[in-house]
């Protein structure tokens, strides 16, 4: 018998208007699991996201984190308890990186001592410098640092589930290499369970364990990388030809390059 | 004598404490309410489309009603809702000075603030919202994390913009009232004094401006987030604040207020009468430049003790009577008719100052007018010029139905600026006023009123229900009673119309008691 899902999605649906924004999705994330959602802009993935910490409240269907059927969870109790990283940071401009990084277990009544102790800690492990970096506003800091602060925050709480919508999608290819190798090993040594949003197949396949398709508001596969490529369906193969024929093509222009 | 040498100056500075405070006191309770009522409708209406748009336009309207006018018609609203608290709940209230400037100023204060608050609220940017849900914030903690803190710049603005008109607009609560930087300009422009007129503009200017730097320091602070900005504007007000309560501490609030209306006889006549009580040991103080239709309902309700007013002008807007009675006829039963309000009429002055048609002298020789019939003849092709009540007023109904005057036009304007007027042929008839020491000084006329259109207007010293059976009052007044003859009072009217040192009210009082005072 399988072990409990983490978060377990049954027959899930939201429509907004006419449009169903998600179709009739079930999906479920294991402990400890990586699982990486992609498909193009209004495939319904930031929808099937935010349901899961009720940003967005489903029309139908079950959504259960950690057993528990989250229409029982009083919203914000349930969000303190997941990380969630937005997709540009959504850092507070008033507040300094420290009181950013500290702010949910302020909202959960933690001593101040504690917090600072836990801030100090969140930026070592974020990589982040705590003399340079903790008292200094958002705005003065670069893309990168402050997608950092993302995730320091997110984690503050210890949360056993994060979620992240395009955590990396706004960052310079090199940042975001860094970043995505940075917070894989984050995920593995805390024993977190990760669902990402990402456009990126390459970050998808490179990070996840599985991932999950998804086109119109429909799941239309989900597996591990191996198991997508026996996919029938010529979206979801046309989808992970692409990192491979973008190599291809990469190296036969290096190739020549070097040729001359 | 230079400029500055002028002791009109000093006698300025010296009503500075007590002008500025109160001015600064309304401003600022006036701000506070305005604050207390617009934030929360800003914050409740965030989100809230319709009542946003509704509340908007309905703080516009209030906007685009002048401030004067604003000023003006709390006064009357509050009269009738002080009658009916009286009435139903047996309390009362005065709906004279401070409240009514207070309640209209704060209204005046809404629209920057609303505005100002809405566009903040709504300009953060909804990524931020979400965020501060996904963090685990409820509504409130949300609103006081993160929504207020981000449109605190935005919304300081505002409050800035707020002080500014507030500070400004109070100037013009003077005829309600409430005393303010305005009884420079008010005293000033009737009295043609314009060391005062100077010294209130600049004064109330200088006030707006600290405000706004304070306002301003703090406004920086918040956006800046520097703690020593905001820290320095907020001891700054508060500092402003204290240094306005001072000098009303150790003041006896008990004290008769001698109160005067909006023209320089009347300010003369206010200065000698606390001077008069001063002398007998009481304490007295003025409040001038209070409108017409207000200082009657002051003096009923006791917010002020004494003044001056004419018996024609009681008669007609008082009683509502429209018949007319020789002089002292007149008094006798309007003394009658007012003691069933409890208001003493003590006695007539002596002089009498009936409105007047007037002209210059050499033109109505070379027309052959002596009188308002010989006048009616001409005044198809005239122009007349009024104050702001004249053409209102039923005498102006009884005299032209009288001798049937049909104007070409008419004009309203400050009654010190009509005599020049008429003496320029900028119009060709003013409706003056008999005590007015400008007629001779210009050379004009007061044409005679045969068919007696014009009630007499003496002079009549009333004291408030309150003081009724006040002894030591009566006896301080007494000695004024029948001493001003129409001689005196033009020529004292006419000192006060000079601009130099010795026409202030003050001045000219002294003059006037030196001249009527000796036994």
């Amino acid at each position: 018998m399988p072990s409990r899902p983490m978060i377990g999605y049954a027959h899930v649906t939201k429509s907004y208007g006419s449009l169903r924004a998600v179709d009739d999705v079930s999906l479920d994330i294991a402990e400890g699991e990586f699982l990486a959602i992609v498909g193009g802009s209004g495939s319904g993935k930031t929808t099937l996201l935010r349901l899961a910490n009720r940003l967005i409240e489903a029309d139908g269907g079950t959504i259960a984190v950690e057993g528990d059927d989250i229409k029982n969870i009083d919203p914000v109790t349930l969000r303190r308890r997941i990380g969630y990283v937005f997709q540009s940071g959504g850092l507070f401009p008033h507040l300094s990186v420290a009181d950013n990084i500290g702010i949910t277990p302020k909202l959960l009544g933690e001593p101040a001592a504690n917090i600072a102790e836990r801030v100090d800690e969140l930026i070592e492990l974020v990589q982040l410098d705590g003399t340079a970096h903790r008292d200094r506003l958002p705005e003065t800091l670069s893309g990168g640092q402050r997608q950092r602060v993302g995730v320091a925050r997110a984690l503050a709480a210890k949360p056993r589930i994060m979620l992240m919508d395009e955590p990396f999608g706004a960052l310079d290819p090199l940042t975001r290499d860094a970043l995505g190798d940075d917070y894989g090993s984050l995920h593995r040594r805390l024993g977190l369970t990760t669902v990402m949003i990402t456009h990126d197949m390459t970050e998808a396949i490179l990070l996840a364990d599985r991932i999950a398709v998804m086109r119109g508001g429909q799941l239309l596969a989900q597996g591990t990388p191996m198991e997508l490529s026996k996919s029938s369906d010529a979206y979801v193969l046309e989808l992970l030809r692409t990192p491979r024929r973008q190599v291809e093509r990469l190296n036969l222009l290096l190739s020549q390059d070097g040729a001359a | 004598m230079s400029f500055f040498a002028d002791p009109r100056w000093g006698e300025a500075l010296s009503h500075l404490p007590d002008y500025l405070g109160n001015h600064v006191r309304v401003s600022l309770a006036a701000l506070a309410l305005g604050l207390a009522i617009s934030l929360p409708l800003a914050i409740l209406t965030r989100n809230r489309p319709a009542p946003r748009a509704a509340l908007l336009a309905l703080a516009s309207i209030v906007q685009t009603v002048p401030g004067l006018a604003l000023l003006a018609l709390f006064y009357p609203l509050l009269l009738l809702g002080a009658s009916v608290a009286l009435k139903w709940f047996g309390v009362s209230f005065s709906a004279f000075g401070f409240l009514p400037a207070m309640l209209a100023l704060a209204l005046y204060s809404m629209l920057p603030v609303l505005r100002n608050g809405i566009t903040g609220l709504n300009g953060i940017d909804p990524a931020l919202i979400e965020a501060a849900k996904g963090v685990g914030m409820t509504a409130q903690q949300t609103l006081l994390m993160v929504e207020l803190p981000l449109a605190l710049p935005v919304m300081m603005a505002g409050i800035r913009t707020a002080a500014v008109w507030v500070i400004g607009t109070a100037t013009l609560s003077t005829p309600i009232g409430q005393t303010s930087l305005g009884n420079y300009i008010f005293a000033g422009l009737q009295t043609q004094n314009w060391v005062f007129v100077l010294f209130g503009c600049f004064a109330s200017a200088m006030l707006a401006l600290a405000v706004d730097q304070l306002l301003g320091l703090i406004e920086s602070g918040l956006r800046h987030r520097s703690r020593l900005h905001a820290g320095l504007g907020a001891i700054g007000i508060a500092a402003l604040v204290a240094a306005t309560l001072v000098p009303t501490m150790g003041r006896s609030p008990s004290g008769y207020v001698v109160g005067a209306k909006t023209f320089a006889e009347q300010y003369v006549l206010s200065a000698l009468l606390r001077d008069r009580l001063q002398a007998a040991g009481l304490s007295a103080s003025a409040r001038s430049g209070l409108g017409s239709s207000v200082i009657f309902g002051a003096l009923k309700a006791g917010d002020i003790d004494l003044y001056v007013d004419y018996s024609g002008t009681l008669w007609a807007n008082q009683l509502h009577r429209t018949d007319i009675k020789p002089r002292a006829e007149l008094v006798a039963e309007l003394k009658t008719a007012l003691a069933k309000d409890n208001i003493t009429l003590l006695g007539e002055l002596g002089f009498e100052n009936a409105y007047a048609l007037v002209m210059p002298k050499k033109r109505a020789d070379a027309l052959g007018i002596h009188t308002i019939a010989d006048l009616a003849a001409h005044t198809s092709t005239m122009s007349i010029a009024g104050d702001y009540e004249f053409f209102s007023r039923p005498e102006w109904a009884a005299l032209q139905k009288a001798y049937g005057l049909q104007f070409n036009a008419q004009r309203q304007m400050q009654p010190d600026f009509m005599y020049a007027a008429v003496a320029s042929g900028e119009v060709d008839v003013i409706a003056g006023y008999t005590s007015d020491g400008l007629i001779a000084k210009y050379d004009l006329v007061a044409l005679d009123d045969p068919k007696q259109a014009i009630p007499p207007y003496d002079a009549i010293l009333l004291l408030a229900p309150k003081r009724a059976g006040d002894e030591r009052l009566k006896a301080a007044l007494s000695p004024l009673l029948g001493k001003i003859d129409i001689a005196t009072m033009r020529e004292a009217n006419l000192r006060a119309a000079g601009n130099d040192a010795n026409s202030s009210p003050d001045a000219v009082a002294k003059w006037l008691w030196g001249k009527i005072g000796r036994p």
